[in-house]
């Protein structure tokens, strides 16, 4: 594990990792559209409103899992002071952001023909708003400093406080009397959808998997550019007041601004 | 030694608390005012009126105690005095736990009290009284505890008080349902021990944890 701590070994695997994961999400991305929307088929009561689920449950799956791994990143970066967990989970947020507004944004548009209404402040609906507002409240606390490095661990310690929130919407179907259905694809007796639905939904969840950490390394490489950046800029300001001290040795004012 | 750190820093804080009573004038004035904009807003018929009264008061008490979460560490921030509390050999988790206590009883126990002038202007039924504000007197010291964590956060952030508004009100949506359904249960003559329990957990969740997530970002802000 420790090994691939250390960011330039990880940014190789990443780098090698890139093209496969690209084009193996696109490919899997077309089988299972093709398999979604017209090799599939409709259901009995939703008829050709249930398609929207194939990308609704792996969004929703997917906005989940990147707040793990944004908490998992915060939680070592608290722990071990290791910047590789803060870089990931800076590099998560808005991917996840992004996936939990496709999932509340399909979730509407399937719920009106099916529920016959757009939202519904049901607890599973209303838990994943919270996920939203705290992957906003991340990148917001994260950015709010004058000093980018200033705002790290206090985005850190949100993301670990927010954990709370994802077993509530784990649970939320099971504890309170909601519209939302319960689980049908992690039970103990196994998955209870037919195999010809079950085959595209999984594709689909590939396909959004391999997009997902496409995205996470070309956005960690952008973050990782950054933190580079920043340190080469610390580098020559330094050494040009060092420069200007050696100029004017009598003291006189020293300009900076070489960045 | 805990012991004597926590009632010190209690006792400050009341004590500054009380000699700046204009903010708590104005926290208090904000709360009646808001309340007063609702018969405005959704007109002045009593029915509607109460039935929408507890969920007006919890919203509005949520809100107010956001606004007063500024002067929770800021000022101390300010003048270096955060520093020093967090050198001192008592833990810092204790001083922060101290501060929301103090915070609760300056500006969330005045908010309970004038709560049922509120009621009374949005024609609450009398026998829902009791229910809100056992229900506030639970959940309020869970909103000093998380609004602790998210001001301690802010520390030293551009626009910090909007800053802290994002943070903490998806936080503050558990107590806010908890709080209002006990009300509406009662009302419709259901047992509310159950929202009273929940509202007790996360008291019970929020005690121990937040001056530890609190404690962690004021160490960050002053290090």
């Amino acid at each position: 594990m420790h090994r691939f701590a250390n960011p330039g070994r990880f940014m190789r695997v990443a780098d090698r990792l890139q093209p496969w994961l690209l084009w193996g999400g696109l490919a899997l991305l077309v089988a299972g559209l093709y398999k979604a929307l017209l090799d599939s088929p409709p259901d009995y009561q939703q008829h050709d409103t249930v398609r929207i689920l194939y990308i609704h449950v792996p969004s929703a799956m997917l906005a989940q899992g990147a707040y793990i791994m944004m908490a998992l990143g915060s939680a070592s970066f608290l722990i071990w002071k290791h910047p590789l967990g803060d870089l990931l989970a800076r590099s998560a947020a808005p991917i996840g952001a992004a996936l939990t507004l496709v999932c509340l944004i399909t979730g509407s548009v399937w719920g009106k023909p099916t529920w016959g209404t757009y939202w519904v402040w049901d607890a599973r609906l209303t838990s994943m708003l919270i996920l939203l507002f705290l992957f906003i409240g991340y990148m917001a606390l994260a950015n709010a400093f004058d000093d980018p490095a200033r705002g790290d661990k206090p985005a850190a310690i949100l993301a670990v406080v927010g954990i709370v929130n994802i077993p509530i919407i784990k649970f939320s179907v099971y504890f309170f009397n909601t519209l939302h259905q319960q689980s049908t694809l992690f039970r103990r007796e196994g998955p209870s959808m037919p195999p010809e639905m079950l085959t595209p939904l999984l594709i689909m969840f590939g396909a959004f998997t391999c997009l997902f950490l496409w995205l996470l390394a070309v956005r960690l490489r952008g973050e990782f550019a950054k933190v580079r950046l920043r340190a080469i800029r610390a580098g020559l300001v330094r050494r040009a007041e060092t420069a200007g001290r050696r100029r004017a040795p009598a003291g006189g004012p020293v300009e900076e601004g070489a960045g | 030694m805990i012991a004597a750190a926590f009632l010190a820093m209690l006792k400050r804080d009341v004590r500054l608390a009380l000699r700046q009573s204009t903010d708590l004038g104005m926290i208090l004035g904000f709360f009646v005012i808001a309340a007063s904009l609702f018969p405005f807003g959704v007109g002045p018929n009593p029915e509607t009126l109460a039935r929408l009264a507890p969920g007006i008061i919890w919203v509005l008490a949520l809100l107010a105690v956001m606004l007063s979460l500024d002067r929770l560490f800021q000022s101390d921030w300010e003048d270096g005095s955060l520093e020093q509390m967090a050198l001192a050999p008592a833990p810092l988790s204790v001083i922060v736990l101290a501060k929301a206590t103090a915070h609760w009883l300056t500006a969330c126990l005045p908010l309970i009290a004038v709560a049922p002038v509120i009621a009374v202007m949005l024609n609450l039924p009398a026998e829902a009284y009791g229910v809100l504000l056992a229900g506030l007197a639970l959940g309020t010291p869970t909103l000093s505890l998380i609004g602790a964590v998210g001001a301690a956060l802010a520390l030293g952030a551009r626009k910090a008080g909007l800053l802290i508004a994002v943070l903490v009100l998806p936080l503050y949506i558990p107590v806010l349902i908890f709080g209002v359904t006990a009300v509406d249960a009662h009302l419709t003559q259901i047992s509310v021990s159950a929202h009273f329990l929940y509202l007790g957990a996360l008291l019970a969740a929020a005690a121990p944890l937040c001056p530890w997530a609190a404690a962690a970002a004021i160490r960050h802000s002053v290090g």
